[in-house]
């Protein structure tokens, strides 16, 4: 069989873009102390229960190797998957929508919510909805659209951003969440107080009118089988099955890399879904629907599929594993970056180390003013270790780093301080010879250090170095020539 | 064993005495050190950097360097070094479309060994006071770095050769296995955060009460070092190597 390119597929929209470089985003949240102590602590209590429980299973690993497997498989040929998964979800009486990309996907969902005659709908936590921003467009549409999930809630009533994909309100603590409540939910008891349990309770008597009266539910998915054409969705509160229960009609967004080829992939990725992401050896609310039952829950079930990007990430050989991603957040938690920066600072749907992946991979680095992600991670591996599915992320973090370096190589006619000094690391490092000849002027870097022995400020870009760190003073002689003095005269 | 030290650019450049280190501990155990001269660099940083058709001279080096029938095995006292020879120099060929590279850079990887490595799982050191006559009477604490740890799988290999050191006390670091935040041209990239890792890791280390930071990587332990220097702390870097070298009679100086 030939094989013929027929170009690179189009690139995600929506809330896929960091809005200000990386860094000067760090600069600013790295000066929030009250974010910075939240972060710190809720990071920390999650890695400890999730080391734990993680630590529970002898084999740990090789449910991460199955896991890892299941998902290649599915991306090996997603479109059999998906068409498998269209032809099973429809015989159950299921509705399959395709959408090429967030406008797509909006349009398609404002659409079907108009049909009902509804203004209001309930939404299950998804990142999928976040990453498209359907709650914004459909607020420019006249519909109304009520977050369930509590810490989705706590973000829009607070009218703030997800900060984490798992746990959007990680950077509050509770008593700005009390604040929130007090300030922005009506009805709400103004002796309400930061104990969680009050917390929760204020939350539920808002919810649950809201659940008793919409007729329109939307949900994005946890997976896809295509042998049965079942959804599923993962969530702790219970305030998801209440979305995808009581409503008439249930619309659901889902990723295309979501679909899992079998049944029985649910046995691994179950074990690896709950304890990866809140620590739990096993997940508190596990709803899984196959089309339309009659009498029974939704009558009218829509699953929207949307890709918006993940095709182009499937055609890149190198970062094509950020697609097995099952958005666990583990990556995130144990991040040094993100625990420092929150994820605002990512400016992206998807922070941490998956986003700083996954958003310029399914954007395309050189389309869109996506390039400085890459470069928000020191490479510790910390992410790839965690990862449930082992997606190498620093390897692909240093891929994109080379296609951000190539897409600028023609851009700028003047080359950088960093073009200038990796050129010239290039040839001192690519010879032995070339190396010996720089080494000679060792001594200069002594003289330069001067008698306390200490660099303490350097020009240009290495000016980030001696901001909080000194160099010492190199020697009088490299290794190499003390070895040819030594060794070889010999 | 004939054994080829793997310099490395920094330990060459500015840290000589660790290199001078292993040379010493290796032929203290009658082993016959080489150094091949065409080497220099692993390239880690142009990759690490994005610019991989620069980094490709300084991989080709490596490999030139290193692809011959001279020793047996290879070594070099970084752990971050010898990850990027052993996993990231395939990667670059790969995506260079470089086959050829790829099989000969593959083969010098599998013969690379990090110096804890080597000494532990090749050449059986279970006691560096006994087999090596180290003793360092000083008090240190321990920076396991993030590519030893987590790329090499190195475990404890580096701290348990230090804890059999004689003369020594070994002070545990909390949150030891948190990076320093050096990470190469991040820390030029994205100062701010990579000094507010270097801040957390400068206080736990001062908090330890250790007269020295020892580590298997001389360009964390530099990162660390300058920061220490900066805050005026008391604490010293040094490297693994130059404290499994010191003896009672060459006992190296903080």
């Amino acid at each position: 069989m030939t094989q013929v390119f027929l170009g690179m597929p189009a690139g995600g929209l929506g809330n896929l873009v960091e809005t200000e470089p990386f860094p000067a985003a760090a600069h600013r949240e790295l000066g929030n102390t009250q974010m910075r102590k939240n972060l710190r602590h809720a990071t920390h209590t999650i890695r400890d229960k999730r080391l734990r429980v993680v630590g529970e299973l002898p084999d740990w690993e090789q449910l991460r190797d199955a896991g890892s497997a299941i998902k290649n498989s599915a991306m090996f040929n997603l479109e059999e998957r998906l068409l498998e998964f269209e032809k099973n979800f429809t015989a159950r009486g299921g509705v399959v929508h395709w959408a090429r990309d967030a406008d797509e996907a909006n349009t398609i969902v404002r659409d079907l919510i108009r049909e009902t005659g509804s203004t209001e709908v309930v939404k299950v936590k998804s990142m999928a909805t976040q990453e498209i921003g359907l709650n914004e467009y459909l607020e420019t549409q006249g519909i109304e659209a009520f977050e369930t999930d509590l810490a989705e809630l706590i973000v829009q009533l607070g009218h703030d951003k997800p900060s984490h994909i798992l746990v959007p309100a990680i950077h509050k603590n509770r008593t700005e969440v009390r604040d929130i409540f007090l300030k922005e939910m009506p009805d709400v008891d103004p002796a309400l107080t930061d104990e969680p349990a009050k917390l929760a309770e204020a939350a539920r008597k808002h919810l649950r009118a809201k659940f008793l009266s919409a007729k329109v539910a939307i949900s994005g998915a946890n997976f896809a089988l295509a042998d049965t054409g079942t959804l599923g969705v993962v969530e702790s509160e219970g305030n998801g099955r209440m979305c995808l229960t009581l409503p008439e009609t249930l619309i659901t967004v889902m990723g295309i890399e979501k679909v899992l080829p079998h049944t029985d992939d649910i046995e691994v990725m179950m074990q690896l879904l709950p304890r990866s992401s809140t620590g739990e050896r096993m997940n508190p609310y596990t709803s899984m629907w196959t089309g339309v039952t009659e009498d029974d829950g939704p009558q009218n079930v829509h699953i929207v599929l949307l890709d918006n990007g993940r095709s182009r990430v499937l055609s890149d050989s190198f970062g094509r594993s950020a697609l097995n991603c099952i958005r666990c957040s583990a990556c995130m938690n144990v991040c040094p970056v993100y625990e420092r920066t929150g994820g605002h600072a990512y400016g992206s749907t998807y922070p941490g180390p998956i986003g700083a992946i996954l958003s310029p991979l399914m954007t395309g680095i050189e389309v869109e003013k996506n390039n400085s992600l890459p470069y928000a991670s020191s490479l510790c591996g910390a992410c790839f270790d965690a990862c449930p599915v082992k997606i190498n992320i620093p390897e692909i973090l240093v891929h994109l780093r080379g296609e951000d370096v190539d897409s600028q190589r023609d851009k700028h006619k003047i080359p950088t301080q960093m073009d200038l000094l990796m050129k010239g690391g290039s040839w001192v490092l690519g010879k032995g010879k070339n190396m010996k000849l720089v080494e000679k002027a060792l001594p200069l870097g002594r003289l330069a250090a001067g008698k306390n022995k200490k660099i303490k400020k350097l020009p240009g870009i290495a000016a980030g170095w001696t901001q909080s760190r000194d160099i010492p003073a190199p020697p009088a002689q490299s290794f190499r020539d003390w070895w040819s003095a030594e060794k070889e005269s010999k | 064993m004939r054994i080829a030290l793997f310099a490395t650019c920094i330990v060459d450049a500015m840290y000589p005495q660790t290199a001078k280190s292993t040379v010493k501990i290796l032929e203290r155990l009658g082993h016959e050190v080489i150094f091949p001269a065409g080497q220099a660099c692993c390239g880690q940083m142009h990759m690490n950097s994005g610019y991989m058709p620069e980094a490709l001279p300084v991989v080709e080096n490596h490999v030139r360097a290193f692809d011959t029938d001279d020793y047996d095995v290879a070594v070099a006292p970084s752990g971050s070094c010898v990850a990027s020879v052993k996993h990231q120099h395939a990667f670059l060929a790969d995506r260079l479309g470089k086959p050829e590279l790829k099989e000969r850079a593959t083969a010098v990887g599998k013969r690379t060994y990090e110096l804890s490595q080597l000494l532990v799982d090749v050449l059986g050191i279970t006691n560096a006071a006994e087999q090596l006559g180290s003793y360092f009477p000083e008090t240190i604490t321990y920076h396991p770095s993030c590519h030893g740890m987590r790329l090499l799988k190195l475990g404890d290999r580096q701290l348990d050769l230090l804890k059999t050191v004689g003369g020594i006390t070994v002070n545990e670091l909390p949150e030891a296995d948190q990076c320093c935040g050096f990470g190469g041209t991040f820390s030029i990239k994205n100062p701010d955060v990579s000094s507010a890792m270097l801040d957390d890791k400068v206080n736990n280390i001062c908090s330890t009460g250790a007269s020295a930071c020892a580590g298997g990587d001389a360009s964390c332990l530099m990162h660390i070092g300058g920061g220490l220097s900066r805050t005026g702390a008391k604490p010293k870097t040094l490297h693994l190597a130059d404290i499994l070298a010191s003896t009672m009679e060459e006992t190296v100086a903080l």
